[in-house]
């Protein structure tokens, strides 16, 4: 909400010399956070000035300019800016006559947007100043000629300071409105509440209208459909003003506070309805009286009823908007947009006034319903005071008189449903119970009666009537938030609560920690990347469609689905880190996946009331959403080593994706066992599928390797790329929860190589857990050192080479038992795999 | 007449200071092992001088043995002395033909980070689990009657639509990205039992274009507590704690009247931040306030027996006023450097 300062000082004490900030800086007191301000942002000297005379100049551009002398100042006087009396000034516009009165914007001048005007030369003359139009000095958009005085129904004296005859130095504080607080979206409501702030007077500006009561129109409110049992319209005041003059320009001091209040001056009848919504809250509509077919009926719209909005716009209607209605049809919908046939127009002279409370439920839903959200929803939306309309009403007709020459007539209706306002109850120690701050009965009962309750005191507590403007106030804590906002919250006091002892971490929130803690221990760098991602992505790393969750308004519509990896992500963060020239990457992400168990639940049903819902409620609520597991997943680019002093470079592939994953699982206590994989989007031989033992039984968890080179590549990626994900959740599933230590052995050890000769295509993984199942108990580590193929070993074979290290827990092995244990591994491994002792 | 005595002081001692004499003209470990064989070899004189022990008379034997023995002795100390000082000689010029340039060091390993926005979440945790609070998470796609209805958002009420949601496709499943932590509140109180203290940091959502200050995927910290007898007062307290330990003793805390629906009273929270870029200053850091009755009981908890606190801020406005990021864009793109900055503490 914007508030012209002098707007507000009118009905409360606002200091002189009060600025935007200081107006700020009190009402954020009372919960209105300051937005900026707002000013025309023109300094002077611009002063009122009379066409004495123009020579139209053709020029070489198309264009015709008038060469005009305009008289800033009365014969013999100096200008507002020490010069001559009459000036020389180049115009470009052509909708002004000689004898007009105009804004002359003297050299010293400065427009908006930081416009210095100064004498300058230009189509051969110096032009001595400027004559502005209405955009020029941000009063309106019209840029089609210059300001014309008497068109604005002014006729001032030459040299008048057109600042303040136009008030340009009027300025605007905005403050954010809360949703709760709808009635300070007004000059009423910032008024009151200023008043709360700082302590100064509050004159109601309802206190200036004069209600009379009006009948003969016909009106009928029939709302046979109101929405969660809520009638649809509370309050409907019309008015008639006759033989308005439409002609009649809208007064300067009104254009400039609508400016400032973020509104366009329209027309006077428009003007003047939209200036009464800023000041009393209360949103009006002005219909021409002569376009209006019968009575008036507030209605909601039949079906398949067609509206022609204000906007021009053919709107069809649903069976739940509320509409006000002729005879013929609906001439509004309800809230939030009148309709073109019964618009006011430049030559309307009868005016129907509409000042009207409707549902805020019906109205939002309207105005969401046809994109519509209007002033007057806006306020509908948040609540209106019941009681406004009819000084609302009032204040219309009054301004009509005055400006627009209208006269009143008795002649209208007005409609009120009858409302028992319900006393809350605030039991006496309620706030101070709830606030941790004293507060006296007298300080209670000041305070509710200052924000306008009506309070009485009864045994242990107090029965409270809100005021109609806070529709808000509905519970014991809403009054208790009025007393502490009042009151102060500098005054609430600060202690520090003890917690019952706490658990600390959850297993799964260590195991996380340690995770990416093991990570970025080892050289790898966290990043976080947006889970949106586009349906191509989602189907990387998946060989058949998966079901995804998809946006129903994503930011960017090619990434409308949550992503079912992280990996996409990764790899586009990659690209960015490669187009910036950091090549030698790896980047890893932990973070949720979405991953719809089906289909997702197309009509869910979701408790009602403000009750617990039943434990079947909830199982039923959960299971719409959908499992979002927790990954972890890396990408490695370029080296793993670059080439430094004595290093050759190394580059990164699988083999770091897969030493990652070592890693991370040993940070867990887990050890992970590989297998020879081909999964979609991987490479088909640098790949392993990634298996942990949960509950006894060998699990795939995720996998490690290279990504495709084809992918990697259409992805702007080098060939080789190494890549994991892993699925955290069924890690930590084969994660100890308490790691058992082992006895140490400290008997000496016994070490051998073995050196096997085995197919090809024989894993070596295989055959080392052929050997330490083969060898015993006896063998205390194996490690494969060496893969050798060529001379001596036969096609189509590679030799083995493992380093085995044996220890006994109560001896000295020797080397024939040692061998032993040797050989028999080397027998499993020959009938297993057919492997021989290399020569 | 006895035979003369072969051993005596003084032929012992004419062998030592031959012995010495040859001992101290080595010049390495090599003429040092050479000079081992001339001075106490079988051909040397000391040796020789022992080989005449048999023709040493009985009386003189034992003195002679001694004597001998003391010779061998010196002669061994000796020895270990020089030989201990060419050993430290060539021990240092191996050593100073091994030195490097230690500032061309390679890297061997690389060195990694933590993201910033997941250390932040880590220490703010470890604050709240140091007084007893417990961390809870949730999901990210969420039904809208955590994210909204149970919090005490009306369908139809302005504050729904404030939050510019993500929804889910179709509509009718009732799925958005959460807009706030505060889902994560309400399980909690419908799955833990009173008294409540909680933590939820977690990844929230919002329709904003990414600029230099908004970014449509961010992080929320939300605490909530329940408990017989909590006050405004035990709110202030544990936000002034909270940002004593987050900005230093000297940190103060601010609060403003506002509105959110699931908190009444409620406030706007500014911090004073003594470390600011550019001086101490109040800065706005989230929002908080009592849990609203209604929010209590569509958790099943009694708010005529119970009262709640609740308070919320977002870990990347944290981070920027913090840590002096100036510009969104660095916290979402990725960008190594930007990790790297921070190492793993923050």
């Amino acid at each position: 909400m914007r508030v012209p300062l002098s707007w507000l000082a009118e009905y409360v004490d606002v200091p002189g010399d009060a600025t935007p900030e200081s107006v700020m800086a009190e009402l954020v007191k009372v919960g209105l956070e300051e937005e900026g301000k707002h000013t025309f942002d023109v300094t002077g000297p611009l002063v009122v000035g009379e066409v004495l005379e123009f020579v139209e100049e053709p020029q070489t551009n198309g264009k015709t300019i008038r060469w005009c002398q305009i008289r800033v100042a009365a014969a013999g006087q100096k200008a507002a800016d020490g010069g001559e009396d009459v000036r020389g000034i180049v115009c470009g516009a052509s909708n002004f006559e000689v004898g007009d009165k105009v804004v002359v914007c003297l050299p010293g001048a400065v427009l908006p947007g930081d416009f210095k005007i100064a004498a300058r030369s230009t189509y051969g003359h110096t032009s001595d100043g400027m004559l502005a139009s209405g955009r020029e000095l941000n009063l309106s958009d019209d840029h089609s000629g210059i300001i014309r005085l008497h068109e604005l129904g002014l006729d001032p004296k030459i040299g008048t300071d057109a600042i303040e005859l136009l008030q340009l130095s009027e300025q605007a504080a905005e403050v954010n409105v809360t949703p709760d607080r709808g009635y300070c979206f007004s000059i009423r409501g910032i008024a009151r509440e200023y008043a709360h702030a700082t302590g100064g007077e509050f004159r109601d500006p309802i206190g200036n209208a004069h209600p009379e009561s009006t009948s003969g129109f016909n009106l009928k409110i029939e709302d046979h459909a109101p929405i969660r049992g809520r009638q649809g319209c509370h309050r409907f005041v019309l008015r008639s003003v006759k033989g308005v003059d439409p002609k009649r320009p809208t007064p300067p001091w009104m254009v400039a506070r609508l400016k400032l209040a973020g509104m366009r001056s329209i027309s006077l009848i428009v003007d003047i309805t939209n200036y009464v919504m800023l000041e009393m809250g209360q949103p009006l509509h002005a219909y021409d009286a002569d376009k209006l077919q019968g009575g008036i009926t507030v209605r909601r719209a039949n079906a398949g009823e067609i509206i022609k909005t204000l906007d021009g716009q053919e709107r069809k209607l649903h069976i739940e908007d509320l509409v006000i209605a002729d005879e013929v049809g609906a001439i509004g919908i309800a809230g939030v947009m009148g309709g073109e046939r019964t618009e006011v127009s430049d030559s309307t002279v009868n005016i129907m006034i509409e000042a009207a409370n409707f549902d805020p439920i019906s109205i939002a839903r309207s105005a969401r319903r046809h994109k519509l959200p209007s002033e007057a929803s806006k306020r509908y939306e948040r609540g209106v005071d019941n009681n406004v309309a009819e000084f609302a009403a009032a204040r219309v007709v009054q301004l009509l008189e005055v400006q627009a020459l209208g006269t009143s007539e008795s002649f209208g209706a007005d409609f009120r449903e009858h409302f028992e306002p319900t006393p809350i109850w605030l039991p006496a120690n309620f706030a101070s119970e709830l606030v941790g701050v004293e507060y006296s009965s007298e300080e209670t009962v000041s305070i509710l009666n200052q924000i306008g309750c009506v309070v009485a005191i009864v045994d242990g507590g107090f029965e409270v009537i809100a005021p109609s403007w806070r529709p808000d106030l509905t519970h014991k804590t809403d009054l208790v938030e009025e007393v502490a906002r009042i009151g102060g919250y500098e005054r609430i006091p600060s202690r520090l609560p003890v917690a019952p002892p706490g658990r600390g971490l959850t297993s799964k929130q260590k195991h996380r920690r340690a995770v990416v803690n093991a990570l970025a221990g080892s050289g790898h760098v966290e990043v976080l990347t947006y889970p949106f991602v586009s349906a191509k992505q989602n189907q990387f790393f998946s060989a058949n469609k998966v079901s995804t969750i998809k946006l129903a308004n994503p930011l960017q519509g090619d990434a409308d689905e949550m992503r079912v990896s992280i990996l996409p992500g990764l790899i586009d963060a990659a690209k960015r880190n490669l187009s910036r020239g950091l090549t030698d990457l790896a980047i890893f992400e932990e973070g949720a996946v979405f991953l719809p168990a089906g289909q997702i639940v197309a009509n869910a049903e979701l408790p009602v009331g403000n009750a617990r819902p039943s434990e079947a409620e909830l199982q039923a609520l959960n299971d719409t959403v959908p499992a979002q597991p927790h990954y972890v997943s890396a990408i490695f680019t370029g080296n793993r080593q670059s080439q430094q002093v004595g290093i050759r470079s190394v580059e990164a592939g699988y083999t770091d994706a897969i030493h990652a994953v070592r890693v991370l699982a040993k940070s867990v206590g887990v050890s992970i066992e590989l297998r020879q994989a081909a999964p979609t989007g991987f490479h088909p031989g640098r790949t392993a599928e990634v298996l942990v033992e949960i509950d006894g039984e060998s699990k795939v968890i995720g996998v490690a390797g290279e990504l495709d080179p084809n992918l990697a590549t259409e992805n702007d990626l080098p060939r080789r790329v190494g890549a994991f994900e892993i699925n955290l959740e069924q890690l930590f599933q084969a994660a100890p929860k308490v790691i058992q230590a082992g006895v140490l052995l400290t008997m000496p050890a016994a070490t051998q190589d073995l050196s096997l000769v085995v197919t090809v295509d024989v894993a070596a993984g295989d055959l080392l857990n052929t050997i330490r199942e083969g060898a015993g108990e006896l063998l205390e580590r194996v490690t494969l050192v060496d893969d050798y193929r060529g001379a001596n070993v036969g096609e189509g074979h590679k030799s083995l080479t493992f380093a085995l290290r044996f220890r006994a827990a109560d001896r000295t092995l020797t080397q024939v038992e040692a061998s032993a244990a040797r050989d028999a591994a080397v027998e499993l491994a020959h009938q297993r795999f057919g492997a021989s002792l290399r020569a | 007449m006895s035979a003369e005595n072969p051993i005596t002081q003084p032929t012992v001692d004419a062998a030592v200071n031959e012995a010495l004499a040859v001992i101290s003209a080595a010049t390495d470990l090599a003429s040092l092992k050479a000079a081992r064989l001339t001075t106490v070899g079988e051909q040397s004189a000391i040796a020789k001088l022992n080989a005449q022990m048999k023709g040493v008379p009985n009386e003189f034997k034992a003195e002679a043995g001694a004597l001998i023995g003391k010779a061998r002795g010196s002669l061994n100390e000796a020895f270990a002395a020089k030989e201990a000082e060419f050993w430290a000689v060539e021990q240092a010029a191996k050593l100073a033909a091994e030195a490097v340039d230690v500032t061309a060091t390679p890297e061997p390993a690389r060195i990694g980070a933590r993201h910033p926005l997941s250390l932040l979440q880590d220490t703010i945790a470890d604050v709240f689990v140091g007084m007893g609070w417990e961390i809870e998470e949730g999901p990210e796609v969420e039904s809208e009657w955590f994210n909204f209805d149970a919090l005490n958002f009306d369908a139809d009420h302005p504050a729904r639509a404030m939050q510019d949601t993500f929804f889910i496709d179709p509509a009718e499943s009732h799925l958005v990205l959460r807009t706030h932590t505060s889902p994560v509140q309400v399980r909690s109180m419908l799955t833990r039992e009173v008294p409540i203290y909680v933590l939820c940091p977690g990844r929230v959502f919002r329709t904003d274009e990414l600029d230099a200050t908004h970014t449509p995927v961010f992080h929320q910290v939300e605490g909530l507590a329940v408990d017989k007898g909590l006050t405004m007062a035990d709110l202030r307290g544990t936000l002034e704690h909270f940002a004593r330990i987050m900005f230093g003793p000297d940190a103060q805390i601010r609060l403003r009247p506002s509105f959110f629906p699931f908190t009444e009273p409620s406030a706007e929270l500014d911090v004073w931040h003594p470390g600011a870029k550019g001086g101490a200053r109040w800065v706005e850091w989230g929002g908080c306030g009592m849990v609203n009755p209604n929010v209590l009981k569509a958790a099943g908890i009694d708010p005529e027996v119970y009262s709640g606190f609740a308070f919320g801020m977002g870990i990347e406005r944290t981070l920027m006023f913090r840590n002096d990021v100036r510009d969104m864009h660095d916290m979402v793109e990725s960008d190594v450097r930007f990790s790297e900055q921070f190492g793993v503490s923050i």
